[in-house]
């Protein structure tokens, strides 16, 4: 039996320092609940990719000399790929690294630079401080507006490109900069953000929206997703959202003496 | 001691002592923090005076236990010993050690500091040790330390500082700590036993890049994690020979293990009652750390398999007629030998798992989804999860393909205890995996039912 959504799994051995395993799960067990299969694909260093052999790209977040080695692999035609398969209408999430990496470059604070594969009009460039905390957006993805929560752990700044979209508004946390207020980027059906803790898990709705975009590109019409028991979804992505809501301070101050 | 050094410490004994009176805890670190803020040089004066000199023992994974073991090694060649709390392993823990000790011979007392990473250098930088054992750098709460690239440059760093060089005893299978013994003189410690190999590197392994060239590594074999008997097949840099090596494991399940060693004193078999894979290294951490005292290898493998787990490092306990076991988890690589250790026992599991968030657990749960729990599914007959996170743990099951009907969420870690005995059928284990505040939240509970002691008073 052919595969109903066909992923593309890019760095698995670089990209994965933020769970992003988690997220590969959600995709496979949400389509398995639906009797629908996934099809995994790795893809590393020095290997090609045919644009045309997936239906979703995912690319999460590594350490420093990992993201190195991956920037280089990515430049040229690798780079190029990638985009071609967005523009023909296959879905993308980036996490954190892989965020910065699929946005113009890094630049590091000794002013080197990791250059990207510029799917998304985004440059990221590295602050002196690392903006870590939980992080609660209003994404909004094809007209429909819901929060998101996640976690976030990144040195870098993003900004981006007048142009550009941001995947949400920050209603708590850091999000792209800190400052700018946005969170994230989309572009077709790519998206790009610095949310983890894994992202999917606890946003079973993003899941499932990404996952119509995969299916969609697959069968060549808007597929219907059966419904779920979302109950355990649910309480997580509650307890995340009281998280970023700040009742830390209260409780850990409340615990004492 | 000076005077000034002398006055210092006894005010901040003092503060120990009405914090301890106010309930604060354990109260283990507020004398050395009150002596850092007083007079930080009365560190090294205090430490300087320690006859035998001192060890400090870092690493990711295992610290706790190893410190033990060595302490056992140390007394056993009949030194007094000055060392910190469990959890008491920043500046501010050790400074309180020095500041409660009033060694009987202070010319042969020494020091024996278990270290947090991050703090490890501004110890190193008070106490002048005669020796430093470094044994592993796993991924762990990211928040709180940066990842783990920073430690390792730190710990570089730490060793081209100015001053006497100490000792280096070094785990020789971690390839980010054989890299800070480049063209140093070191006592390589490590594994030796391809019976005991994983076949391959699990999921997010870290530091598996060359540390000279950044090619891929390859692994003859992998012991966990990252660990394991490695070479570049690009620069040809490899493991260190190993001075001290575990030739056989000896793994007896879930009960301990026999491990037989060799040191340039000649072979030594151990006999611990701590189990898996993870305890046969701390012990070879502890005795290579005991060779560069100048212990004795059979003095030192003696005494180490006399060390009783450490807080809850799988420690044993009965609760109301049921045995249980805490086996602290609080990042992938120690659950995943934890889970690899319960493997060992092959009957059916009865498992408790305790997440919460607080600063040090870590703020960020994600590390929960790199552990590989999967193995363990297919042999639980419960699985109870509790804590801050407790619904993270759920989708962490739920989308690890766990039978819905073997799960339980409950948050509030009292009812989740109780709950969890409840469902052991008699002559059963519950097992316990808890993060490190998970494990004082449970710990309690089980001071409170009188089936454990209180953690200050067992330092």
């Amino acid at each position: 039996m052919s595969a109903d959504v066909r992923l593309c799994h890019l760095y698995p051995d670089e990209m994965n320092i933020y769970a992003d395993r988690g997220n590969i799960a959600v995709f496979q067990r949400r389509l398995e609940w639906r009797g629908l299969r996934l099809e995994v694909r790795g893809v590393g260093p020095g290997e090609t990719i045919d644009p045309s052999a997936y239906d979703l790209i995912y690319m999460g977040g590594g350490q420093d000399r990992d993201q190195a080695v991956v920037a280089h692999d990515l430049a040229g035609s690798k780079g190029d790929a990638i985009i071609s398969a967005v523009e023909d209408g296959v879905a993308l999430l980036a996490v954190c690294g892989g965020y910065q990496l699929t946005g113009h470059g890094y630049t590091g604070v000794d002013g080197s630079r990791m250059p990207g594969i510029g799917l998304f009009d985004a440059d990221t460039i590295a602050g002196d401080t690392r903006l870590i905390g939980d992080v609660l957006i209003n994404a909004t993805l094809d007209g429909q507006t819901r929060e998101v929560a996640g976690f976030e752990n990144h040195a870098g700044r993003t900004e981006l490109g007048a142009g550009a979209t941001p995947l949400g508004a920050v209603l708590a946390g850091h999000g792209n900069s800190g400052v700018s207020g946005g969170e994230g980027c989309t572009r077709l059906r790519a998206i790009g953000t610095y949310l983890h803790g894994p992202l999917l898990p606890r946003n079973p709705w993003l899941a499932d929206h990404i996952l119509g975009w995969a299916l969609e590109h697959r069968t060549g019409s808007a597929t219907e997703l059966k419904a779920l028991d979302d109950t355990m979804e649910i309480a997580a992505h509650a307890v995340a959202v009281g998280r970023a809501h700040g009742d830390r301070r209260e409780r850990l101050m409340g615990r004492r003496g | 001691m000076n005077i000034v050094a002398s006055g210092s410490a006894a005010i901040a004994r003092a503060a120990g002592r009405a914090s301890r009176a106010m309930g604060r805890g354990g109260g283990t670190s507020v004398p050395g923090v009150v002596l850092l803020r007083i007079n930080p040089r009365a560190v090294d004066t205090i430490a300087d005076r320690l006859g035998g000199g001192s060890i400090l023992v870092s690493a990711t994974n295992g610290k706790t236990t190893t410190t033990r073991m060595l302490g056992g090694a140390l007394r056993a060649d009949g030194a007094e010993v000055i060392t910190n709390a469990a959890g008491a392993n920043l500046l501010s823990g050790v400074a309180a050690a020095l500041v409660g000790a009033r060694p009987a011979r202070p010319d042969t007392a020494c020091g024996l500091f278990e270290c947090d990473e991050a703090a490890l250098p501004a110890v190193m930088a008070r106490v002048h040790p005669r020796a430093i054992v470094l044994m592993n750098l796993f991924r762990d709460q990211l928040d709180r330390h940066g990842e783990l690239e920073a430690i390792a440059e730190r710990w570089q760093a730490m060793l081209l500082a100015p001053g006497a060089l100490p000792r280096l005893v070094l785990a020789a299978d971690d390839p980010a700590i054989a890299a800070l013994g480049d063209g140093r003189e070191c006592l390589w410690f490590g594994l030796d036993d391809p019976a005991v190999a994983t076949g391959a590197l699990p999921h997010a392994a870290d530091s598996t890049r060359c540390r000279a060239c950044g090619t891929p590594l390859t692994y003859d074999h992998v012991w966990f994690g990252h660990l394991g008997d490695w070479r570049c097949p690009a620069c040809g840099s490899s493991r260190p020979p190993l001075d001290v090596a575990v030739i056989d494991a000896g793994l007896r399940g879930a009960t301990g293990s026999d491990p037989l060693i060799r040191t340039p004193d000649g072979e030594v078999i151990l006999h611990l009652t701590v189990p898996g894979l993870h305890n046969v290294l701390n012990a070879a951490a502890a005795l290579a750390g005991a060779l560069a005292m100048g212990i004795r290898a059979d003095v030192a493998a003696a005494a180490i398999s006399q060390v009783p787990a450490a807080f809850g490092r799988a420690e044993h306990l009965v609760v109301d007629g049921t045995d249980l076991v805490l086996l602290l988890a609080k990042n992938p690589a120690g659950a995943n030998e934890n889970v690899r250790t319960l493997l060992l026992d092959p009957g059916d599991h009865h498992i408790l798992v305790a997440l919460n968030d607080r600063i040090a657990d870590g703020r960020d749960v994600s590390w929960i989804w790199d552990v590989d729990w999967e193995p363990l599914l297919p042999r639980v007959s419960s699985v109870t999860v509790t804590g801050e996170r407790a619904h993270d743990l759920a989708l962490r099951f739920r989308y690890g393909g766990l039978d819905p009907d073997h799960l339980h969420v409950i948050p509030d870690h009292r009812a989740a205890l109780a709950s969890a005995i409840a469902a052991v059928p008699p002559g059963g284990c519950l097992e316990v995996l808890p993060t490190y505040t998970a494990m004082h939240d449970i710990r309690a509970d089980l001071v409170a039912r009188g089936a454990a002691s209180e953690f200050w008073v067992e330092g």
